[in-house]
């Protein structure tokens, strides 16, 4: 515990200090451009982009060896893959406009084949020159230890640029992720938003290879956006709350990797951020799992609780358990199943209810009044005390229940 | 074509071969069902059901292996179904947020336990080691009759072999309900084909496919093995029985240009060393379907191509 907390508090060495925050700020970035992927639909192609930088990081290393570089700086390795990144994304677009495959099936065939010829390049680097393939390898899954100063300012300022161009299109891209076809109608141009959108998914990605490699990067930028879902029904604070949790899930995983040895630092922070998905899928307010658990449950005890004093009315016997449970809780009923005061007063009002809407029926043709019936909806709800005044008069008196 | 080539190259080519089409035919009917990315989630959770098996079992013996592969993909199916039910979240994300949590999760038990003794280490799982995988004792074409030298051929092969002769029975013994429940599900229902279970088990299939060929391929490019083939057999004919034969011959086309290149193509531009063959086989396969993206004679969506579409 004692080696999370240092983390935690930026304590455990500044190596760990510096892949803590330069996570967090990352996990910030790839959270909210991730959100208008996730609304836009289209969150795997961020599988292919991701895939898509192994070629560019060789082709990036092999170019700067053969200028007689060193073939290690980062900044070269990203610009290199974020190319093979965009060639990646104009590919899928070209498929899916111009042949009949599927949009899905132009994702995966650049995903492969891209990802292929990475590996081919790499195995070229690894016998190019045998002592400096600097650990290319590292791309795949991310590599944080001997993670140098300048490699964190190049994560920090990547990040929040991604943060601030987030911001500033959040307008036209929500407007996209949600009606394209209104969007183009009001003028914007659709495709070059989407293609600004998949730039800004691509600098992340970039940005996030060193940390958590090409593979699990796509995590950051889906599972933020779909847990943030769960919170909130307004586009905006979609973006805000993936961005949150994308930083919260960095900056956890980054800390709890530098706490003990052999937890890949990309890994961790990926399960961490599942870890986050899985309890906002289970206990969100709104749309988790135990809402609607109770939601149903609720619903299910007010059909119930009405077909029991329907049935009190007309004096027939109960014999569903859980309907008598719940009178009997409600001290609607007596134990032996005999209907109390207050049981038959409420079956009478539930009864002449059930009157009243036939007679609503009868005399308002407006669909819009009498289709919420459901049996459920009180009366009172639906027409105002005059008009069920008028239904009563043509009701005649109440009647009492049960011969009392 | 003498005892260098039994010895060092046919082992690894058949496997190649045997690889590309047990995945291109369950690929074919992903493709068609728009389930293609179903391939890209079940490559990444073999490797955590690949890793579990062995810690359970502590061997990497091929049986547990691809029990635990297909119990993984059975499980990502599962859970993306749970997500997408219960979340009420579109399929891709959903996918999305399963396989990689899953495939982060068999990086996290890979390097806890100590597997350096043997050979599935992450970066093999990734590219696969296709080289690796020859035939020490042939001495020539007559080994091939000698019992002494077939029991050594690696078990790679005969594994490979067989999960692809299954591919292909289920293939040809649920030809008719695949075809009619790909092309109108409702059809199918109505004509009483059990739609679900036969979907169920087309991913399942196409997870044996995977893990078998993971062994050759790697769990990365396998997703190459599934789409391209099959997406540019789809380019070429309108008839679902021509396709798979395209998507056949593709895929062993892809396996032995990309074998034969990563073997002599660098020896031919004056480098020492080969690449990797798997990497090589994904990259043919590419530059097949993109000659089939541009020449396909069946390339276009009916009614789109001749005005540009904004």
């Amino acid at each position: 515990m004692q080696p999370f907390l240092n983390a935690l508090l930026l304590q455990a060495g500044y190596n760990a200090t510096l892949v803590a925050v330069g996570a967090a700020l990352l996990g910030f970035a790839a959270g909210s451009s991730g959100a208008f992927l996730f609304l836009r639909k289209r969150a795997l192609v961020s599988d292919a982009v991701a895939h898509a930088t192994l070629p560019g990081v060789g082709i990036a290393f092999i170019l700067m060896v053969s200028l007689g570089g060193e073939g290690r700086s980062l900044i070269g390795l990203l610009l290199g893959s974020a190319v093979t990144a965009w060639i990646g994304l104009l590919l899928i677009e070209w498929i899916t406009r111009r042949t009949r495959l599927a949009e899905d099936a132009a994702i995966g065939a650049v995903l492969g084949v891209f990802f292929g010829v990475g590996i081919v390049l790499l195995t070229i680097i690894q016998s190019m020159s045998a002592g400096r393939q600097a650990g290319l390898e590292g791309f795949l899954l991310g590599s944080t230890a001997g993670m140098l100063f300048q490699d964190a300012v190049v994560i920090a300022v990547g990040g929040s640029l991604a943060v601030l161009a987030t911001w500033l299109m959040r307008r036209p891209m929500t407007l996209v992720a949600f009606d394209s076809e209104y969007a183009a109608a009001m003028g914007y141009d659709v495709r070059r938003i989407d293609l600004l959108m998949m730039g800004l998914v691509m600098a992340v990605t970039v940005i996030g290879l060193k940390l958590v490699g090409l593979i699990l990067i796509v995590a950051m930028l889906i599972i933020p956006a779909v847990t943030a879902r769960f919170w909130t029904e307004r586009s905006n604070r979609v973006i805000w709350i993936a961005g949150a949790v994308g930083g919260a899930s960095g900056y956890l995983g980054a800390a709890f990797s530098a706490s003990a040895p052999a937890l890949p630092t990309g890994p961790i922070i990926v399960l961490v951020a599942a870890g986050i998905f899985v309890l906002s899928l289970l206990f969100a307010p709104v749309r988790g799992v135990l809402a609607a658990v109770i939601r149903h449950r609720r619903f299910q005890a007010r059909v119930h609780r009405r077909q029991g004093l329907l049935s009190l009315a007309a004096q027939h016997p109960i014999r569903e358990a859980y309907t008598l449970r719940l009178l009997r809780r409600d001290g609607l009923v007596r134990a032996d199943g005999v209907p109390t005061q207050t049981g038959r007063a409420q079956a009478a009002k539930i009864a002449r209810d059930e009157r009243r809407w036939d007679v609503a029926r009868e005399v308002h043709q407006d669909v819009g009044l009498t289709g919420r019936y459901d049996g459920l909806t009180p009366i009172e709800d639906v027409f105002t005390a005059d008009e069920i005044a008028d239904f009563d008069r043509r009701l005649g008196p109440p009647a009492a229940v049960g011969g009392a | 074509m003498g005892a260098d080539f039994v010895q060092f190259s046919l082992t690894p080519l058949l496997i190649g071969v045997l690889a590309a089409i047990a995945c291109a035919l369950p690929g074919n009917f992903l493709i068609l069902r728009r389930q293609a990315l179903i391939g890209d989630a079940i490559s990444h959770v073999v490797l955590p059901g690949i890793v579990v098996a062995f810690i359970i079992t502590g061997t990497i013996s091929a049986i547990p292996m691809l029990i635990g592969a297909a119990g993984a993909a059975v499980v990502a199916v599962i859970l993306i179904e749970a997500v997408k039910r219960l979340g009420r979240i579109e399929p891709g994300a959903a996918m999305g947020v399963v396989f990689t949590s899953m495939f982060a999760g068999g990086v996290l038990i890979l390097e806890q336990t100590d597997t350096s003794k043997v050979h599935i280490d992450v970066e093999h799982a990734l590219m696969g080691n296709l080289e690796s995988l020859i035939w020490f004792r042939a001495e020539g074409w007559h080994s091939l009759l000698d019992p002494a030298a077939l029991a050594t051929l690696p078990h790679e092969l005969p594994r490979i072999a067989i999960v692809c002769a299954i591919v292909v029975v289920l293939t040809l013994v649920f030809w008719r309900w695949l075809k009619i429940a790909t092309f109108d599900e409702g059809f199918a229902q109505v004509l009483g084909i059990p739609v679900s279970a036969l979907g169920f088990g087309l991913v399942v299939t196409a997870a044996v496919a995977a893990v078998a060929a993971f062994d050759a391929v790697g769990s990365i490019i396998v997703i190459a093995m599934f789409i391209c083939p099959p997406a540019a057999a789809r380019l070429m004919t309108n008839s679902l029985e021509h396709q798979i034969w395209w998507s056949v011959a593709f895929a062993t086309l892809s396996a032995i240009l990309g074998y034969v290149f990563a073997g002599y193509g660098p020896l031919w531009l004056g480098a020492t060393n080969a690449v990797s063959a798997a990497g090589m086989i994904a990259t043919a396969s590419g530059i097949i379907l993109g000659l089939a993206c541009l020449f396909g004679p069946h390339r276009m969506r009916i009614g789109v191509g001749k005005e540009p579409l904004g």
